[in-house]
């Protein structure tokens, strides 16, 4: 397949690590922000083919698993009303709330469908008149101008019947979150290539300059992370700090205009809970008043749900980079995707979800020891 | 469950510490399905605990405990390779398929894993008040086409109909007996290490021609289900020229739901060994690989119904793999890996770009993903 | 985050009001909405994400990409740099090496 067979090509990887290993001096600890590319790192192996001392650890970009607990139990609330049919991203349905998931809700007799684009929800509810359709409107900036495009077509053609449950959040103030923590061991960052080829990376660069941080927007193929990895890299060993552009195949500083500007005419700023870190200020968006009737918040009396959350799981500290899961001792075995304890494991995305589903709780021994999975850091003892 | 003083130490950490420091936040955990969930039929984890915790307990007994597609039972000195399995798929008709022929290769194939010889099957129809007798006829005559390719004949069935409602068209359960030759022995617990795994073709056609009709997902393309009975191809392996019996078939399985990664699996905690595969060495067609890329699916997960894997003792394993590619079904047979002493009940894979990735079983139905 | 794939515009038209796209992946076709991309072209490339192209690929700059990466080769094999450079080289290393031993003597690191 075009523009992605090229960039999974091994030994261009050779290449490059070798590059890699040519250039350090001395450990360097990087943040891939995106779940999409733990996903790559981790089904390609890409860690294990860094040089020792290049440490990856991943960020919290996976907007499944940063949905607040609240929302997820809101969004189960109303799928169990009769005369509704909930419309979600595969993604959703795995997601346990307090009591059961969106398969249980299904099992239960619950209309919960299975939509690939935000638009499917616009035929689901002209072939339905009589019921409300809900659409589980998740993501990062990358999905914001789908999900406006489904609110501003529901609002021009007067479908009273399509409304919105909004969950939308934001890279920018996450990263500034990660980068204020005290705790912080991240010294490089992968940008998120997709977010960016929508809202450009012009909101990096403030960042990069206050923390001091490189800030390298990259790609999801493996050669992509590769790159994006070798060019962090350069950066910190030549004393730099700014923010470059990997993915300039598919992005530019800008973004995309008509989707910035349709994005802002549905939603706007708002304060949002992440699961697993708490309130950043300012980092979701929420949709506009002029948009009312098309919000599910306000529409379904869903009343707010105390939720309980015992600290059993170290997930705010995986998403902020500071643990990796093998570091937490439910990892595996109290803690798996069947039954997840937290929000890293409960998505495909999350980092507990991606290490396990590539077999990191499973350690391989004997004659494959060089396949095996070790922590580059640990494994050369961690110095320079 | 939480007690009320961790309830008081949340709230109270929660009120301290600053965003900065806030620790996660857990939910409690579904520890077990009060219903059945669409997850349960998926032929993943969530399938294999249901067998574990429903059915082996009521039914354990040697011969079913062996947990094969099939059942060998020996009466009278001959041996008897014995199956059944229904098929629910929707849409009854899909790209090249429909639900009876799905339920005659599907039956065949699982005797023929075991080295048989299919000979009969029985045909049982649970008809959805409303099915078009037209949509009926067209089913039947098809597994009637289906049963003259696989050279077996029904001969027996049973009829039922239900309430509109209660039952999505058509469901079909077939069941089969095949004979087995002596000196055939096949069976998932005797992979051993240094065996070859070979591979019949192309994975992931079937399950992707099915999801290309689902609502939403479709996809204009030549994807079509591959369909087919795998009984010749199993003679032709089983013919190889060879000095001595053909017992260098250690193993033989179609990977069917939860696809070819799931099989391995399965195998490999059966016969208590490792697999290495070899990604580069794994036929997926272009188009398959378009819409998985798409729909963030794995092709490896993904379900085939006219493909097998077998595993084959080294020394033979150019010489079965040639049987293969001189059969219709088996052209683009490839050898993908090797089982190994390493690892045991684990399968890993060598990945394009040169790293290595742990194949772990599905959990539930791979699920089309934005992120 | 953002699963999106590259595909080749083969068809544009218009319906229910929006700019709509076929698109090819590898062999199959897909419907995208050509909506935040209005400008497009049949035989360019998109990036399509949840059903919407949200992006073009510029062939220059992929090809500009993967030319660097296939250079990667020659830096390789270059000789070494002369005795001031290496100074420099040096002295940029040692800097950047008491930077971080600063900033490691602030925290922890496992």
């Amino acid at each position: 397949m075009k523009y992605l067979d090229e960039y999974r090509d091994g030994d261009v990887a050779t290449k490059i690590v070798a590059e890699m290993r040519r250039i350090q001096t001395q450990p360097w600890v990087l943040m891939e922000v995106c779940g999409g590319q733990t996903h790559s790192i981790v089904k390609n192996g890409l860690d294990q083919l860094l040089p020792p001392g290049v440490e990856l650890v991943h960020g919290p970009g996976c907007p499944v698993c940063v949905t607040p607990l609240e929302m997820i139990d809101k969004a189960h609330a109303i799928a169990r009303l009769p005369g509704v049919i909930f419309c979600s991203f595969g993604d959703m349905l795995r997601v346990p709330g307090s009591d059961g998931d969106l398969f249980t809700i299904k099992s239960n007799g619950g209309d919960v469908r299975i939509v690939y684009s935000p638009l499917d929800c616009l035929k689901i509810a002209r072939a339905n008149p009589d019921k409300q359709i809900v659409f589980f409107a998740i993501g990062f900036e990358t999905t914001a101008p789908a999900n406006a495009m489904l609110a501003w077509r529901a609002r021009e053609e007067n479908m009273t019947n399509v409304s919105l449950l909004v969950s939308h959040v934001l890279v920018p103030p996450a990263l500034e979150a990660i980068l204020a923590s005290p705790e912080n061991r991240v010294q490089g960052f992968l940008g998120p290539g997709h977010v960016c080829a929508v809202m450009g990376y012009s909101e990096y660069l403030p960042i990069s300059a206050r923390y001091k941080v490189p800030i390298v927007i990259t790609g999801f193929e493996p050669l992509d992370i590769l790159q994006g990895v070798l060019m962090t890299i350069q950066q910190l060993e030549e004393n730099r700090a700014v923010v470059e552009n990997q993915y300039s195949r598919v992005l530019d500083q800008v973004g995309n205009l008509p989707a910035q500007k349709l994005v802002g005419k549905v939603f706007e700023v708002s304060d949002r809970k992440w699961r697993g870190i708490g309130n950043i200020p300012r980092s979701g968006y929420r949709l506009r008043e002029e948009f009312a009737v098309h919000d599910a918040e306000k529409i379904f009396d869903v009343a707010e749900i105390a939720t309980l959350e015992p600290a059993i799981c170290i997930s705010g500290e995986i998403l902020r980079g500071i643990k990796k899961p093998h570091d937490c001792p439910a990892f595996g075995t109290l803690c798996n995707p069947q039954h997840p304890l937290g929000a890293t494991m409960v998505s495909a995305e999350g980092a507990c979800a991606a290490y396990y589903a590539y077999g990191r709780h499973l350690k391989p021994q004997g004659k494959d020891a060089q396949h095996q999975i070790a922590d580059p850091v640990h494994a050369t003892g961690g110095s320079a | 469950m939480p007690t009320s003083r961790d309830t008081e130490i949340e709230n109270q950490e929660e009120a301290e510490t600053p965003v900065s420091a806030l620790f996660g936040s857990c939910p409690i955990p579904i520890f077990e399905h009060k219903q059945i969930v669409l997850g349960h039929g998926s032929g993943g984890k969530l399938t294999a605990d249901l067998i574990d915790k429903i059915f082996l307990p009521a039914f354990r007994n040697p011969i079913l405990d062996k947990l094969d597609d099939q059942a060998v039972v020996t009466i009278n000195g001959a041996r008897l390779a014995f199956t059944t399995d229904s098929f629910v798929v929707t849409p009854i008709f899909f790209p090249g398929g429909d639900i009876g022929r799905l339920a005659v290769h599907g039956t065949v194939n699982d005797l023929a894993m075991s080295g048989a010889r299919p000979l009969y099957l029985s045909a049982a129809f649970i008809l959805e008040e409303g099915l078009p007798v037209d949509d009926l006829r067209r089913i039947v005559e098809s597994m009637r086409a289906s049963a003259a390719d696989a050279g077996v004949q029904f001969v027996t069935g049973d009829t039922k109909v239900v309430d509109r409602g209660k039952g999505d068209q058509i469901f079909i359960t077939t069941t089969g007996i095949g004979v087995i030759e002596p000196g055939i022995n096949i069976s998932a617990d005797r992979a051993r290490p240094g065996d070859a795994v070979l591979l019949s073709g192309y994975i992931g056609d079937h399950g992707m021609a099915i999801m290309s009709q689902r609502e939403g997902l479709e996809f204009e393309g030549t994807i079509e289900s591959d369909c087919a009975s795998l009984n010749g191809l199993v003679a032709a392996m089983l013919a190889t020229p060879s000095p001595t019996a053909p017992d260098f078939i250690h193993c033989l399985r179609d990977p069917t739901r939860g696809g070819a990664a799931t099989t391995l699996n399965e195998i490999s905690k059966r016969a208590n060994v490792g697999m290495l595969l070899n990604e580069r060495a794994i036929p997926v067609r272009e188009s398959v690989k378009g819409a998985c890329e798409v729909l963030g699916l794995d092709p490896l997960y993904v379900a085939n119904e006219g493909k097998l894997l077998a595993i084959v003792r080294p020394d033979m394993a150019e010489a079965v793999l040639a049987q293969m590619r001189a059969h219709p079904l088996g052209h683009d047979a490839a050898r993908i890996g090797e089982v190994v002493p390493d690892h045991p009940g684990m399968v890993l894979m060598k990945t394009e770009i040169g790293g290595t990735r742990v194949l772990d079983v599905m959990f539930g139905e791979q699920l089309p993903r934005i992120c | 985050m953002c699963l999106a794939i590259p595909g080749k515009v083969v068809e544009t038209y218009d319906q229910g009001g929006l700019r709509m796209a076929k698109v090819q992946f590898g062999g199959i076709t897909r419907e995208a909405c050509l909506e935040y991309l209005p400008d497009t072209q049949t035989g360019e490339y998109v990036l399509v994400h949840v059903g919407f192209a949200i992006t073009k690929v510029d062939e220059v700059e992929a090809e500009r990409t993967y030319q660097a990466l296939m250079e990667l080769d020659q830096l390789n094999e270059l000789e070494s740099p002369v005795v001031e450079e290496l100074d420099e080289i040096e002295a940029a290393k040692q800097a950047t090496t008491s930077r971080f031993i600063k900033a490691r003597n602030g925290h922890e690191i496992s």
